[in-house]
């Protein structure tokens, strides 16, 4: 299971990858195999403003739908709209071409609270 | 070779060839009709001078045009294509797929009975309105309850029915309350069904021995729950061993207990939802009580309640009316602060007379029976499949068993779905994946009481040789290339949900 270095990570299985001020948000690679072929991704819309924890849309996999949640609060400045026409590239490319948004965030240390790839790895036996 | 299975498997199932059958519009052949008028002296009549023109079609519906013979033929050769209960075991946990007696299917045949227009008056009636006093009477029985309607079509209008007996019966009390809590491993139909009533889902997490975790129950407890959903046993096939404490704390707060009856065959005749608590209870004839389903329906989902909600139960209700002299008549009665109709008439009635006759066939220690079987035989697979599958609970179940592919997938990347395939081509119906969802890589494996110990035997034969293959060389090719004995191989599911084409075109393309 691929678990990039210099990505932080959720206990829900969201990663995190921070660039200045902004934040770009997926699911991880465990997190695309334990769902399966998705289906269908519910994205939020630009401008919602969202806690960490909050639910920030939902995949649709061919087993089950799952809520994705944010890893970090602050607004949803851009979302990854090719997922709508192809959603499978959650599971061929989940930490590129299958990012899901990116959140502005007003604390730019927010990320330094999340797992880093170590204590991930440790958390999901990879 | 593995010896034979009486009745549970259905690999010897005849097919002629393997071509794709045609869509009813493919076989279609312009003005061709299954049916023609024959030649009589009653004039014919312009459909113009007879039907508004407002009302009138400007063009013919596109409808498949075939002749009765060649729709039956059709109709048949789908069928022979299907899996089905009467052909073999069907272990498709969570749903109750047994076989149903087919005395019950005579007794639903009886002209007195299917002849019977709902509308004809109670006078004339008597017999219909009986069957189904003395039906609530016995499900009230079993269930520990006062009352019952049998409006409501199948297990998810009864959900919504008891839904709008805990509005009304809060509503009489004055009280606007919104949360409903359902635990995590419920029923899909449940939160679908809370947000269809008009509340909204509070979700309590199972503990580590896959029962609702009493301390975060307590934790959402208060004045503005309605009430709580539980199925029990639940649906990872556990009783919950709290249920007392579990209502004693939901009505504290005022809240009242709804118990979803899709499990209820597994404590028949040993236990009823009344004694625990529950104040509210549907239940699905069409899994219980052996009457048709999963496509062969029409189901049945009568909700029973205690005193308390009597009066608000759908109506006209079928009712006792003693005479003057002595006996008795029957009548149908509208309770005082019904909620209404929630079905026409008294709802799938031919199911409800099936229903009877299963009950009335096995009496009380009969239906016992049909409970310790159940329970007997998913932890015979519980035990026997343990070394081979993962047990996520290892304690005993009840009338299902929660196995699981996760150890599988991670040595030899067979996966559940793998599993229910490779079981299709051993000649059994697969088992239910993927749910419940707090369990990686689920396979939900419901034998029902109806399977014999040979049958049994042979599925789990057959569950052990799909783990065995996938360790081989070759062995995972082999299983993502099943099922190869079908008429249809492996769909690509994905693709079918990312590309959804509902519908068939007619003009090709």
């Amino acid at each position: 299971m691929l678990v990039p270095d210099d990505l932080r990570y959720s206990k829900d299985h969201e990663w995190a990858r921070p660039a200045g001020t902004t934040v770009r948000v997926g699911i991880t690679d465990y997190a695309q195999d334990a769902l399966g072929d998705v289906v269908f991704v519910d994205l939020p819309a630009v401008g919602k403003v969202v806690s960490a924890g909050d639910v920030l849309g939902e995949v649709e996999s061919t087993k089950s739908v799952s809520e994705v949640y944010a890893p970090v609060g602050g607004t949803v400045v851009a979302v990854n709209a090719s997922l709508s026409e192809a959603p499978e590239k959650l599971n061929a490319d989940p930490y590129g071409d299958g990012w899901l948004c990116d959140i502005e965030v007003a604390d730019a240390d927010a990320p330094s609270s999340l797992l880093d790839a170590d204590a991930y790895r440790r958390l999901t036996g990879s | 070779m593995s010896p034979p299975a009486p009745g549970g498997r259905a690999q010897s199932a005849p097919l002629m060839g393997r071509a794709a059958e045609p869509t009813i519009f493919e076989l279609s052949a312009p003005g061709r009709r299954s049916w023609q008028l024959r030649t009589t002296d009653v004039p014919e009549w312009p459909a113009e001078e007879l039907v508004a023109a407002e009302h009138r079609r400007r063009a013919p519906v596109p409808l498949a045009e075939v002749s009765e013979r060649d729709l039956v033929a059709h109709v048949t050769r789908l069928s022979h294509r299907q899996y089905s209960v009467d052909l073999g075991a069907y272990p498709l946990g969570s749903c109750t797929m047994k076989y149903n007696p087919k005395s019950c299917d005579t007794v639903a045949a009886l002209r007195g009975l299917a002849g019977v227009h709902p509308a004809a008056p109670a006078s004339t009636s008597q017999g219909w309105l009986a069957l189904l006093v003395e039906l609530e009477e016995a499900l009230c029985a079993i269930t520990g309850m006062a009352a019952a309607t049998f409006q409501p079509a199948a297990g998810a209008a009864g959900e919504l029915t008891g839904l709008l007996l805990m509005r009304a019966y809060h509503d009489a009390h004055g009280q606007r309350r919104r949360r409903v809590i359902i635990p995590d491993s419920a029923h899909g139909t449940n939160p679908a069904s809370v947000s269809l009533g008009g509340y909204e889902v509070t979700t309590v997490p199972s503990d580590d021995r896959g029962c609702v975790d009493m301390a975060a129950l307590r934790g959402v407890l208060d004045g503005d729950v309605a009430g709580i959903m539980l199925t029990n046993p639940n649906t990872l096939g556990l009783f919950e061993e709290d249920i007392e404490a579990i209502a004693t704390a939901v009505h504290e707060v005022g809240g009242l207990l709804y118990y979803d009856g899709a499990n209820l065959n597994a404590i028949l005749g040993v236990v009823r939802p009344g004694d625990m608590g529950f104040d509210i209870v549907h239940l699905n004839l069409h899994k219980t009580f052996a009457t048709p389903h999963g496509g062969g329906g029409p189901g049945a989902g009568p909700v029973a309640v205690s005193e308390r909600l009597a009066d608000f139960l759908p109506g006209p209700r079928p009712v006792r009316v003693p005479e003057d002299d002595g006996t008795t008549r029957y009548g149908r009665e509208m309770p005082p602060r019904s909620i209404g109709r929630v079905h026409s008439w008294h709802g799938n009635a031919l199911v409800l007379a099936r229903a009877l006759a299963y009950i009335r066939v096995h009496g009380g220690d009969g239906l016992r029976r049909v409970a310790e079987r159940a329970v007997l035989n998913a932890n015979w697979l519980r035990v026997r499949l343990s070394s081979t599958y993962d047990v996520p609970f290892d304690r005993p179940c009840m009338h299902e068993v929660v196995l699981a592919a996760a150890t599988l997938k991670r040595r030899y990347g067979l996966r559940a779905l793998d599993v229910a395939k490779c079981l299709l081509d051993e000649g059994f119906h697969a088992p239910t994946v993927y749910f419940p969802l707090v369990v990686e890589e689920a396979l939900m494996v419901e034998p029902t009481e109806t399977e014999s110990p040979q049958t049994l035997d042979a599925l789990a034969e057959a569950f052990e040789r799909i783990a065995a293959a996938a360790a081989a060389d070759g062995g995972l090719d082999a299983a993502h290339a099943a099922p190869r004995t079908t008429p249809v191989g492996r769909l690509d599911e994905a693709r079918a949900a990312r590309t959804l084409v509902p519908t068939f075109d007619a003009r090709g393309g």
